[in-house]
């Protein structure tokens, strides 16, 4: 069943036409990539799927439910998180205040308190610097931090964006592994990658994204035998 | 060696000497008038008591420049004004209540009821203030806002002219809060005195924990580091941005009743300078920081108070306490030509819009 639907999504940034009619669905329990070169528009759709920016024509939908009419903050509360490009911790804050206000549309404090322990089980390292301040962190951490966070909202929806980006090999190897492991807990996941490669091994399906547009869509399998995805996005030649 | 100095320009130079000889002036200033022996210890002490609950009211109000700053990157210039319009307000509670001997008989109840109504009339005008006058703008480049601060700011200068008249009105005596106690002869506290700084004192306790501790007050130190992320962890960044002028206005308010039970009179104008000295503070502790308003208000009310006499006195400047403004904004433009961040803070420049 579709649980997030995007339909034929405009989206500007001033006069700049930046999504040009995306179409995708992600159906419960998948784990659907959006791989795409820098420029193409993959940050802006998940802006726009998030609330943070608005479309000036076309449809999102959760669960069947249009969500035009919900704020940013909204939107969380019914269940999309995002881990957004670039971390984007709240280096002031603790890594346990940091996981709070992931939870801060949750008023289930024992279930809050899970939550956290979840998260501390998925990343023993931030269970040892808890009451650090998030910006002392080195990158690998901050970006397990980024999504532990958008775990505590209990994401029906988690939307990731470029999780590997800036680290180190050994580190996007382990968050990809995360990603894996999530998805087999059962989160449905919209992951969108330049490393497109790693992407296509752990989605079931993905699509390409190009100058605002998508390209091309399929699944996972077939994206990695396409000719031209292996030339533009794999570094074949 | 050559290169190292020609990097040092000559305004440079020209800022280190202006700099060496204020400090030059202050210390010879300092030394002449300890051994004048013209002032005892009972003296300094007054002045030292004096400068704390002076300094208790600016850190009150300057807390509420900083913690807008700290949300929205913005001057709140009308600040002053919101102090104005609930001390002002409340003087007609207070009035009334002491003609009526209410506030003789029931110190506490007519108190309490006097800061209410001043807190609530400064939350009420601060909340409009941030609905009609800078929500509609918060996109707009950053002198837009501070334009239309300074504009709200006479706004409500000659609206509560307008409500009230132009005369000072005397607040009235609280009697429980007259007299003062004396130490061994050297130490002398006015009751008032003491109200003033255990009462500036409980508030920002109260306001450090609740930003330390509660869930509200985390979700506002998220907004002031990243309003979009924190959207997308599902606060309400609006409400947020509300509250934190709420607080800022109710410490004002506070402020305000404190400032006119020390000074016993309010005026539509009283907001200015202890809205500038404040910002001055605060900017003074690093804008933006929450303890750097506290450290920079009681600092500069001290200095103010200490500072002339101690500095210029023994120079035999005639009437050094009438230089207490001209000192406190050398001290200030000192301040931000050699520490622009303040004792505490972040780069005023380096804010983004
Ligand atoms: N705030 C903005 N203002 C104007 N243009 C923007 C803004 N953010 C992104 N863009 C433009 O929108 C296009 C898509 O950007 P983005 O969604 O960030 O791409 P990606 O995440 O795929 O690298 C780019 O051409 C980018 O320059
Ligand atoms: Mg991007």
């Amino acid at each position: 069943m579709a649980i997030l639907e995007v339909e034929n999504v405009h989206t500007y940034y001033g006069n700049i036409h930046a999504l040009k009619g995306i179409s995708l669905t992600v159906n419960e329990g998948e784990n659907v990539t959006l791989i795409g070169a820098n420029g193409a528009g993959k940050s802006t759709l998940l802006k726009t799927i998030s609330g943070l920016l608005h479309p000036k024509q076309g449809m999102i939908r959760l669960a069947g439910e249009d969500l035009a009419a919900y704020q940013a903050h909204e939107i969380v509360g019914k269940g999309v998180v995002q881990a957004p490009e670039g971390r984007r911790v709240f280096g002031r804050l603790t890594v346990s205040e940091n996981l709070e206000m992931g939870a801060y549309t949750r008023v289930d404090r024992s279930g809050i308190a899970d939550g956290i322990e979840h998260v501390f089980t998925l990343f023993p390292r931030l269970k040892e610097r808890h009451n650090q301040v998030a910006g002392t962190l080195s990158g690998g951490e901050q970006q397990m931090l980024a999504i532990g966070r958008a775990l505590m909202a209990r994401p029906r929806v988690l939307l990731l964006d470029e999780p590997s980006m800036g680290l180190a090999p050994i580190l996007v190897q382990s968050i990809f592994e995360t990603i894996v492991q999530l998805h087999a807990a059962g989160t449905t996941i919209l992951l969108v990658e330049q490393n497109a490669r790693m992407a296509l091994q752990i989605a079931d399906r993905g699509y390409v994204l190009q100058t605002g547009q998508i390209i091309l869509s399929d699944t996972a399998g077939n994206l990695r035998q396409n000719e031209m995805v292996q030339k533009a996005y794999l570094g074949m030649a | 060696m050559r290169r190292a100095l020609e990097r040092i320009s000559l305004i440079d130079v020209f800022m280190w000497i202006v700099g060496g000889s204020i400090i030059g002036i202050v210390l010879v200033g300092s030394v002449a008038t300890i051994r004048s022996g013209q002032y005892s210890i009972r003296h300094w002490s007054d002045f030292l008591i004096f400068g704390v609950a002076q300094g208790s009211v600016y850190a009150l109000i300057a807390l509420g420049y900083t913690l807008v700053y700290g949300i929205l990157r913005m001057i709140n210039f009308a600040h002053g004004e919101v102090f104005m319009s609930g001390a002002y307000t409340a003087f007609f509670v207070a009035d009334a209540l002491s003609k009526s001997g209410f506030l003789g008989q029931n110190p506490l109840l007519g108190l309490l009821a006097v800061f209410a109504v001043s807190m609530a009339t400064s939350v009420t005008v601060a909340v409009i203030l941030e609905r009609v006058a800078y929500r509609p703008l918060r996109r707009a480049p950053r002198l837009v806002p501070l334009i239309t601060a300074i504009g709200a700011s006479f706004f409500l200068q000659y609206t509560f002219r307008g409500f009230y008249g132009s005369g000072f009105k005397s607040y009235p005596e609280v009697p429980v809060l007259q007299g003062s106690w004396v130490w061994g002869g050297i130490v002398s506290i006015q009751r008032i005195q003491v109200l003033v700084i255990v009462a500036a004192g409980l508030l920002m306790l109260a306001l450090y924990t609740y930003v330390q501790r509660t869930r509200a007050g985390k979700a506002m130190r998220a907004v002031s580091e990243d309003k979009d992320v924190a959207a997308l962890m599902g606060i309400n960044v609006d409400a947020v941005i509300v509250q934190t002028f709420i607080i800022g206005a109710a410490l004002a308010g506070a402020a305000g009743v404190l400032y006119a039970l020390m000074f016993r009179q309010v005026h539509f104008f009283m907001g200015f300078f202890p809205g500038i000295k404040a910002f001055t503070a605060a900017v003074l502790g690093g804008i933006g920081n929450i303890p750097g308003a506290m450290l920079g208000g009681l600092f500069l009310g001290i200095f103010e108070s200490v500072g002339p006499i101690l500095f210029l006195d023994g120079l035999g400047v005639p009437a050094p306490y009438q230089l207490k403004d001209a000192i406190a904004f050398t001290m200030l433009v000192l301040i931000l030509i050699f520490r622009p961040t303040g004792i505490l803070g972040e780069r005023l420049a380096r804010a983004k819009a």
